[in-house]
């Protein structure tokens, strides 16, 4: 892990599950220590969670030789993130809407929507040579909880 | 995650503690549910107040969990949501599927 300058921090980890609540901790933390309270800090954890366990399911075929890396970079108010895997890609348009009623009852398919509502944007990039990058950010200044909530 | 059981009346009443994610909790839940049903009994109350951490894979449990119990001709409610779980629920309208108590009387009462 490093701490670079300014408030950047990076992590790479492997493809395992357990590793998970690492990379949501740091978030959490980065987040306290910026002045968000523990609900806001708590929703971006929970993004952040739901991108790297994307990254590792779906992304890296839970090939635990495959890294996933997270960065955390504060510009001012603006925490930006960005989740990377080893992964081929996929086409986040073909992910259903979890509030379609055809959908409510799968069992599947609320992970990026999730991410949506808990942060400001997000958005998909694909490496030619392979791998995909999730870039997340969210304005610390607007508020925590749900109440901006993209849904 | 940690599932302690015991009977209120006609109703099969069990606690969960501890995280319900993907790779830990989440088919704890769904083994759970299906050894309940199999013990033949399919009034489930699932009291989540000892639920630290639920993520996307662990609503999809509870929500296959609730087929399951359905499709068999059961029924599966839940006691003492954590806000934080609320809000997932609502936020994905989940909170129109499940019927949800704060009084555990009264949700076996409903059954």
């Amino acid at each position: 892990m490093e701490r670079g300058e300014g408030d950047r921090i990076e992590i790479t980890i492997s493809s395992r599950f357990e590793n998970i609540e690492l990379v949501q901790v740091i978030a959490e933390h980065l987040c306290e220590n910026a002045g968000l309270d523990e609900d806001g800090s708590h929703w971006i954890g929970m993004a952040v969670r739901e991108a790297v366990a994307n990254a590792i399911k779906h992304g890296n075929k839970l090939d635990t030789r495959k890294k996933v890396n997270a960065r955390f970079q504060l510009r001012g108010s603006e925490l930006e993130i960005t989740i990377s895997d080893e992964g081929e890609g996929f086409d986040p348009e073909k992910v259903g809407d979890p509030l379609n009623p055809q959908n409510l009852m799968k069992t599947s398919g609320r992970g990026i929507f999730y991410m949506k509502t808990f942060m400001d944007r997000i958005k998909y990039s694909f490496n030619p040579g392979g791998g995909t990058s999730l870039v997340m950010t969210k304005n610390l200044a607007k508020g925590s909880g749900l109440a901006s909530s993209k849904a | 995650m940690k599932a302690t059981s015991r009977t209120v009346g006609n109703v099969e009443l069990i606690k969960l503690e501890g995280k319900i994610t993907i790779g830990a909790g989440d088919s704890q839940l769904r083994e759970v549910i299906t050894n309940a049903l199999n013990s033949g009994k399919n009034n489930l109350l699932l009291d989540m107040s000892g639920v630290t951490t639920i993520d996307s894979s662990g609503i999809g449990e509870l929500v296959g969990s609730y087929t399951t119990v359905t499709n068999r001709g059961g029924k599966l409610k839940l006691l003492h949501l954590p806000a934080k779980l609320n809000e997932l629920l609502h936020v994905t309208q989940l909170i129109t599927v499940f019927e949800v108590y704060e009084n555990e009387q009264e949700a076996a009462n409903s059954f």
